[in-house]
């Protein structure tokens, strides 16, 4: 609730009639605000200079607002900068004091006027909805009222459409996109969902790590599970939102800064010299993670290799990789590359922004350090909230262990057949899973908030959880398989945990649930088998040699002797699969001997801790050196592939060879 | 303007061919495979004197009583084969030349591209656009 907090402490501090708070609340979505509730100075420095005041006068508006003190325009600061604007267009000095009085709206001139637009001509119900968007709740409420704001924004793009000439004093580039702003509008008039999630997307996009480096199925899965968690989230999070949807009402083909920083961080993943190329087999790797399809790409690339040397520079690099999001987030491609994301285009973007700054600093901040570092910052302040954190936490560990999991997710792509939009790549492999378990459901953009507030509670832990998420959908897999084998005292009360939910807490909640219902004689009961069990795996560890097997077997009978719940997570996090099956079942007869001795018809208790210790730390090492096992399977199996194709090659010339052969030595003997 | 394009691959079949649709297409897919002898015959016929670099544009491979037929071969022998209506304005040598040569640029392009895997069928929509540009327009 940042922008509530934010405006009530501006409140508390000035009092905005409600024209005055939607009017600023459109402004200050205009000005793109990220999570945490910082505005994108450039965006408020084009506002400012809209409002044609002189330079000084702007400049004692920052340091009034406090802005100069923060070195950033928080929404607080930014509403009392408006009301600072305002008093100073009529005529009053530029004090605290000022902002009190009851003064009309401040006036901007040559701006890409959204909120005065909306202002005007949409009827004031949408406007209640956009003043809403502090106050309201769910995101089903949001999704019509969006809707609907949509469809209005599009007859005010419409409108304005023949006016923006006459405003090209304002600058050059919001010219362009003001006449992009009827493209998207255009392609998209049946697709308000998909813009939606564009927008969405857009203000997640900071927080979704739009990182190549983890499972495909992360990406669709991911970005709608993320649009209802962010939407829900916090208003500042909705005010992004709809400061994206200005954004993407724009020009869906622009490159923002956030992404234009993101992408540069995957170039340099890829190629760390910026100026250096990446080479088309490199690109190519890097493209077929996002998981589109194959035709698509090829024309992705070949709308962004300009040069048609094969390999990408750096502006090319982010054209395609801008191509590909807006294509996961919907967008058809286009035709011929769009002028926003030609590459002459990208390095105008970027001296503009810069000289206005550099020529005429109008907002002053006291540390005079360079944007970067604001960035930086924003990107360590992201932290903080608790949403965006685990996101950031997943974004900057994908980071630090880019060159490792290139190859396992290169591996996993193969064996993850599951679509999953692009942003989604970010996410480490742990995260696959979740985000496998969700697309199980449709992928609808109000998924339950519970599972997903759950699921990103849990990832800041990321080394355990991720070897379990992994193996969750070989654990569906599974429970479905142990039901069918008819393994007796299964109680309908553990019912396998929908997909949805990672084993890790089931497990937990199993064992309390269990915990609160044990009885102790069955712990009696069950600590000799425990020995047993014990005694039995280490058995099973020395003799059996694949890691696999070995796993199977342990856990076979300590599985089937806990509690069948528990059984489910354990085997489920074995992620086991069909070969293993068999060495499971073997112990079966020696597990159901064993369970005969205790009562059948009681439930097992929980297993003791050390034996749980013992497990989940076992239950480690096999995953991981499972996905070991994978990758270099993954591996071993495209040289195959290659190697075979070699050896066609040479075996047809071998062929034409001989035969040529053939016809010489005739003549030769002769 | 052509009334039929191929292009078809080292192993002769083809990774291309479009041609004028009002037409019956398999006319001219027959058209094209028999173009293929003539074709390879040139190229032979070319190789003894392997030192000279072999002249890409072969020129008109055979006439017909409708159609001319052209054909090129690129140095990785792939071969494009060009089918033009006789009853149209005769075009020059050079014109067919700078249609080959269009052709193989894009041809080039799509070879570029990392996302095609040669051997394929081309489908990169920047080639087709060439070559309905080069198609005769009534089409």
């Amino acid at each position: 609730m940042d922008q509530e907090s934010g405006a009530a402490s501006a409140g508390s501090f000035i009092s905005l009639n409600e024209h005055e708070q939607r009017y600023y609340s459109g402004l200050h979505s205009l000005c793109q605000a990220d999570t945490s509730g910082k505005l994108s100075s450039s965006k408020v420095a084009e506002l400012f200079k809209a409002s044609q005041l002189p330079p000084e006068s702007l400049h004692k508006v920052t340091e009034v607002c406090g802005a100069k003190r923060l070195g950033y325009f928080g929404t607080p600061q930014f509403y009392v900068a408006l009301k600072l604007l305002a008093a100073t267009q009529s005529g009053l000095p530029v004090r605290l004091e000022s902002v009190t009085a009851n003064l009309p709206l401040p006036r901007f001139v040559g701006l890409k006027n959204e909120p005065e637009m909306r202002y005007s001509t949409v009827p004031p119900g949408i406007e209640g909805q956009g003043a809403q968007c502090g106050a309201a709740p769910g995101s089903v409420s949001w999704t019509p009222a969006e809707r609907s704001t949509f469809r209005h924004l599009e007859a005010s793009v419409e409108k304005k459409e023949p006016w923006s000439p006459p405003r090209s004093p304002c600058s050059s580039p919001p010219r362009s996109p003001l006449t992009y702003r009827s493209y998207p509008y255009t392609k998209q008039r049946n697709g308000a969902d998909a813009q939606m999630t564009y927008e969405s997307k857009q203000s997640s996009r900071p927080i979704i790590q739009l990182e190549q480096h983890s499972s495909p199925n992360n990406y669709g899965t991911k970005s709608t599970v993320e649009h209802p968690a962010m939407a829900r989230a916090s208003s500042a999070e909705r005010l992004a939102q709809q400061g994206a949807v200005d954004d993407s009402e724009d020009d869906p083909w622009r490159i923002t800064e956030e992404q234009l920083e993101y992408y540069t961080n995957q170039f340099k993943s890829l190629q760390p010299d910026l100026g250096a190329l990446i080479l088309g087999a490199v690109a190519k790797n890097f493209f077929t993670k996002s998981k589109l399809p194959i035709p698509e790409l090829s024309h992705i690339w070949e709308l962004s290799d300009v040069d048609r040397d094969g390999a990408l520079t750096f502006s090319e690099f982010c054209t395609a990789f801008h191509l590909i999001v807006a294509r996961k987030n919907g967008y058809p491609l286009p035709e011929s590359l769009p002028p926003t994301l030609q590459p002459g285009f990208m390095q105008q973007e970027e001296d503009i922004p810069d000289t206005p700054e550099s020529a005429e600093p109008l907002i002053v901040f006291e540390d005079a350090e360079p944007r970067p570092s604001q960035m930086d910052r924003s990107i360590l302040e992201r932290i903080q909230p608790s949403l965006p954190t685990t996101k950031q936490d997943m974004k900057e560990e994908p980071r630090k262990q880019d060159a490792g999991l290139k190859r396992m997710t290169t591996s996993q792509d193969k064996q993850t057949l599951q679509l999953g939009a692009f942003p989604e790549r970010p996410e480490p492999p742990h995260d696959l899973d979740p985000q496998m378990r969700t697309k199980t459901r449709p992928r609808s953009y109000s998924s339950t908030s519970i599972e997903d507030a759950m699921k990103k509670a849990e990832e800041p832990p990321t080394p355990p959880p991720r070897p379990q998420k992994t193996h969750s959908r070989a654990s569906s897999l599974d429970l479905n398989k142990l039901f069918q084998q008819g393994t007796p005292g299964i109680k309908s009360g553990w019912l396998p945990p929908p997909p949805a939910l990672p084993p890790r807490p089931s497990t937990s909640q199993v064992s309390h649930f269990i915990n609160t219902s044990e009885k102790t004689p069955q712990n009696k009961v069950q600590q000799p088998n425990f020995a047993d069990f014990s005694h039995f795996r280490e058995e099973e560890e020395s003799s059996v040699k694949p890691e696999e097997q070995g796993l199977r077997s342990r856990f076979g009978p300590s599985t089937e002797d806990l509690t069948n719940a528990s059984k489910q997570e354990v085997i489920g996090v074995c992620h086991s699969q069909a070969p293993q099956k068999p060495v499971r079942r073997k112990y079966h007869p020696e597990s159901q001997s064993q369970e005969t001795a205790p009562p059948p018809a009681m439930s097992f208790p929980p297993p003791s801790k050390p034996a749980q210790k013992l497990l989940s730390r076992q239950k480690r090492e096999i995953q991981m050196a499972i996905r070991k096992n994978k990758e270099t399977n993954a591996v071993l199996t495209r040289l195959n592939s290659e190697l075979q194709q070699q050896l066609k090659v040479v075996h047809q010339e071998r062929v034409t060879l001989e035969s040529q052969l053939e016809l010489l030595r005739p003549l030769a003997s002769t | 303007m052509a009334v039929c394009i191929a292009v078809i691959a080292k192993e002769n079949y083809p990774l291309y061919i479009r041609s004028v649709p009002t037409q019956n297409e398999l006319k001219f897919h027959y058209t094209v495979h028999t173009s293929l002898d003539v074709v390879e015959e040139k190229i032979s016929a070319v190789g003894k004197s392997l030192g000279d670099q072999r002249e890409l544009y072969l020129g008109l491979l055979y006439p017909t009583e409708d159609y001319k037929v052209y054909g090129y071969v690129t140095n990785s022998k792939v071969k494009f084969v060009i089918v033009v209506d006789s009853s149209n304005t005769s075009l020059r040598d050079n014109e067919i030349r700078s249609m080959f040569r269009k052709l193989h640029n894009s041809f080039t392009d799509v070879m570029c591209n990392p996302f095609h895997n040669p051997g394929d069928t081309i489908q990169s929509k920047a080639f087709d656009g060439i070559v309905s540009g080069m198609m005769v327009q009534t089409g």
